[in-house]
């Protein structure tokens, strides 16, 4: 056979590309950009204030005339927190509504099940989430913060402050698996030792038995990578068996999905979180920011959280290199974006790292205060050492694959 | 764990046990106030009820609102809760379940749908970040370790639900004609009573039940529009597990499974606690269909 399945496929699919190509010299079509984020479903917390933020990003744009003189089309699809319909709808995105970009996935795993999906259908993909680091895809871009950003940091911090006998508690997927070893690590290396790491599906509601383990332990701190609605009750049941005053904690996920304001101050103050973007940082882009979404969606909005955050930056940062690029062709907006692309985001400057495809920029230490979350301490412009450790996409063009920790 | 207590001290330590011990107990008690509503409504009336995990919800969030609303902590966990899931209970019972007894399949069908527009409808009227309320009473020493006085009061409802529950169908006439309707309706139709309106109650006295338990564990797992998943499945296997009988049933197998369940949680980890209870339950199944009292404690109630 000279025209096997996979050929055929190939120039059908170059054809209806060279298609769309040619549309796009009408300057009347929109460009299409998909997010893809859980909107119901026990991850919701974390998911609305990012198409919020997706949403806000996408009207400024179009405010100001849009890209290329084209105006921007959002479509937004909600997974429900469910993995088949994250595959679903990366393959309706990309097939069906043929957009320029996806963003979104939420958690490590939603990402593992839409990377490999939008890599075979060659469409750019945004990962915005903080995460376990170690992606290394010349498809995809992170603009979250990972573990050499943030663990490396608030580690000795709290060691510091508390002590070097930690008690690490995460959520059983490859995020909290990943990212408690990046905790042991940077701990050992502080001089400090890991006395259990134990993990939790997502769906438990009873953290009895743990924390009587924990007592019986003895750490000097705990720390936590938690994840999802049904684990807060982690918090309330450690507060309701007055351990906070006794053992403090530490957290890679807390505040992410607004905790600090579902639970009550005695519950939660005192912990110590580390991220690229608090609400309450003092800058002029990022002052304006906040009150241009609090005009869009209100003033009694609970908290612009880490994630709308890095969805926010990501839409801007791909909507740079479209402009730089003056196309929205996948390989040559990858390629304006490898140049190093950089913005001035609330959170402060924001640069995309080219071997990793991940961004250098500032984070900050915060302390959980009343329903607030107060700023301690500033690291400015951090680089993704973690994922740079392993990864050159400028040299291996071709790697496909996450890299993880080993200890 | 208990070996790291042997290195301080060369013995287990009695106050770790008996806080464990207490873990235990809390860990049957909860399991058994989440499924006695459902017991109720699946034992009784033979209604697979796949909304029972946003009863417990709404349960919660009845007791949230009305303690944001300055009403008494105790007196909206206790009583408010209760009273409006047990009148949501009704009304669906009016609006959906009554065309569907005898048919299975269609009530299950029908009350996923309610409970996927329960989530909905939550999560449009109170949006997803509510703020709980915390655990009353505070904490107390047990030796060297702490744990929360609520704990106890959880212990305390179920305990109290189940006798209460017991002795209403035990020695009043509304247990009676509830007992004496569900054994055959017919029956007891020709003898004067109303069944359409026994099953109404009874839906509702499930419901009641559901959104009591619900309010009573809101301050330790918190509250928000999908919190039902996490309960419905332990419910059912629950109720399976323990076969026709709704008291004890619901006692044995909530026995069973939470002990399986936190002792193999403290020893191992909480993935393999999950599996325990799984596996278990895999089992008892597997060697008595008809669940606990299907062979053991046949004429309890």
């Amino acid at each position: 056979m000279s025209i096997n399945r996979r050929t055929f496929l190939q120039s059908a699919a170059v054809t209806a590309a060279t298609g769309m190509f040619s549309s796009i010299t009408w300057a009347d079509t929109p460009i299409g950009v998909a997010g893809i984020h859980d909107l119901s479903g026990g991850l919701d917390i974390y998911g609305k204030p990012m198409v919020d933020a997706l949403t806000l990003a996408v009207e400024e744009a179009n405010a100001a005339g849009g890209l290329l003189g084209r105006q921007i089309k959002l479509i937004n699809y909600d997974p429900q927190s469910n993995m088949q319909l994250y595959t679903q709808f990366a393959q309706q995105a990309a097939l069906k509504d043929k957009v320029a970009v996806v963003h979104g996935g939420i958690t490590s795993a939603s990402r593992e099940v839409i990377r490999p999906v939008l890599d075979r259908f060659k469409t750019l993909y945004f990962y915005n989430t903080q995460y376990e680091g170690g992606v290394c895809d010349r498809d995809q871009f992170d603009t979250g913060v990972t573990p050499a950003q943030t663990v490396e940091k608030l580690v000795p911090y709290a060691m510091k402050k508390w002590g070097k006998k930690v008690y690490v508690v995460a959520a059983d997927y490859n995020y909290g698996q990943i990212t408690s070893q990046w905790v042991k690590k940077y701990v050992l290396e502080n001089g400090g030792e890991v006395s259990s790491i134990d993990y939790f599906p997502l769906d438990v509601t009873n953290f009895g038995p743990t924390i009587s383990k924990i007592q019986a332990a003895k750490p000097d701190f705990v720390w936590s990578a938690l994840v999802g609605g049904a684990h807060i009750s982690f918090y309330r049941q450690w507060a309701a068996a007055g351990m906070r005053a006794s053992i403090p904690m530490a957290s890679t996920t807390f505040a992410v999905g607004n905790e600090h304001i579902v639970l009550s101050p005695q519950e939660c103050n005192g912990m110590l979180i580390c991220y690229n973007y608090f609400q309450d940082l003092k800058n002029p882009v990022n002052e304006a920011f906040v009150a241009n979404f609090h005009k869009r969606f209100g003033a009694d909005y609970p908290n612009i959280t880490e994630l709308a955050m890095g969805t926010y930056q990501g839409f801007r940062l791909w909507a740079e290199a479209v402009k730089k690029a003056g196309s929205i062709d996948r390989m040559k907006v990858i390629e304006a974006l490898e140049t190093g692309i950089s913005i001035d985001a609330p959170s402060g400057k924001v640069t995309i790292d080219p071997p990793t495809h991940h961004c250098v920029l500032d984070v900050h230490i915060a302390e959980v205060s009343d329903k607030k979350l107060k700023v301690l301490e500033d690291f400015v412009q951090q680089k993704p050492a973690d994922t740079a450790a392993v990864c050159n996409l400028i040299k291996n063009p071709t790697d496909n694959q996450q890299y993880v920790i080993k200890i | 764990m208990a070996e790291a207590s042997g290195r301080d001290h060369g013995n287990v330590k009695v106050d770790l046990v008996a806080l464990l011990a207490i873990q235990v107990v809390y860990a049957v008690a909860s399991l058994a106030l989440i499924s006695i509503g459902l017991a109720i409504i699946f034992g009784m009336m033979r209604v697979i009820n796949l909304a029972h995990g946003e009863f417990l919800m709404l349960g919660g969030y009845a007791a949230i609102v009305a303690a944001s609303h300055g009403i008494s902590i105790w007196l909206s966990i206790l009583v408010v809760a209760p009273i409006v899931v047990g009148v949501i209970g009704i009304i669906v019972e009016r609006t959906i379940i009554r065309f569907l007894y005898g048919r299975m399949i269609d009530t299950m069908l029908a009350t996923w749908g309610l409970s996927l527009f329960l989530v909905g409808l939550t999560t449009a009227i109170f949006g997803n970040t509510t703020v709980g309320i915390s655990a009353p009473l505070g904490s107390i020493e047990i030796g060297a370790y702490r744990t929360s006085v609520y704990t106890l009061f959880v212990i305390a409802v179920a305990v109290v639900v189940l006798g209460v529950i017991f002795a209403v169908m035990r020695w009043t006439r509304l247990g009676l004609i509830a007992r004496g309707t569900m054994q055959n309706a017919n029956m007891a139709a020709a003898l004067g009573v109303n069944p359409p309106r026994v099953y109404a109650v009874t839906f509702g006295i499930g419901a009641a039940l559901s959104g009591l338990a619900g309010a009573v564990l809101a301050p330790v797992s918190g509250v928000f529009p999908t919190i039902g998943v996490a309960y419905v499945a332990k419910s059912f296997i629950t109720v399976i597990g323990g076969g026709a009988a709704i008291i004890s049933g619901t006692v044995s197998a909530s026995a069973l499974f939470g002990t399986v369940n936190q002792i193999a949680t403290f020893i191992t980890t909480p993935v393999f606690g999950e599996v325990a209870l799984l596996a278990a339950a895999i089992v008892l199944i597997r060697l008595l269909p008809q669940g606990i009292t299907g062979r053991f404690f046949r004429r309890g109630l």
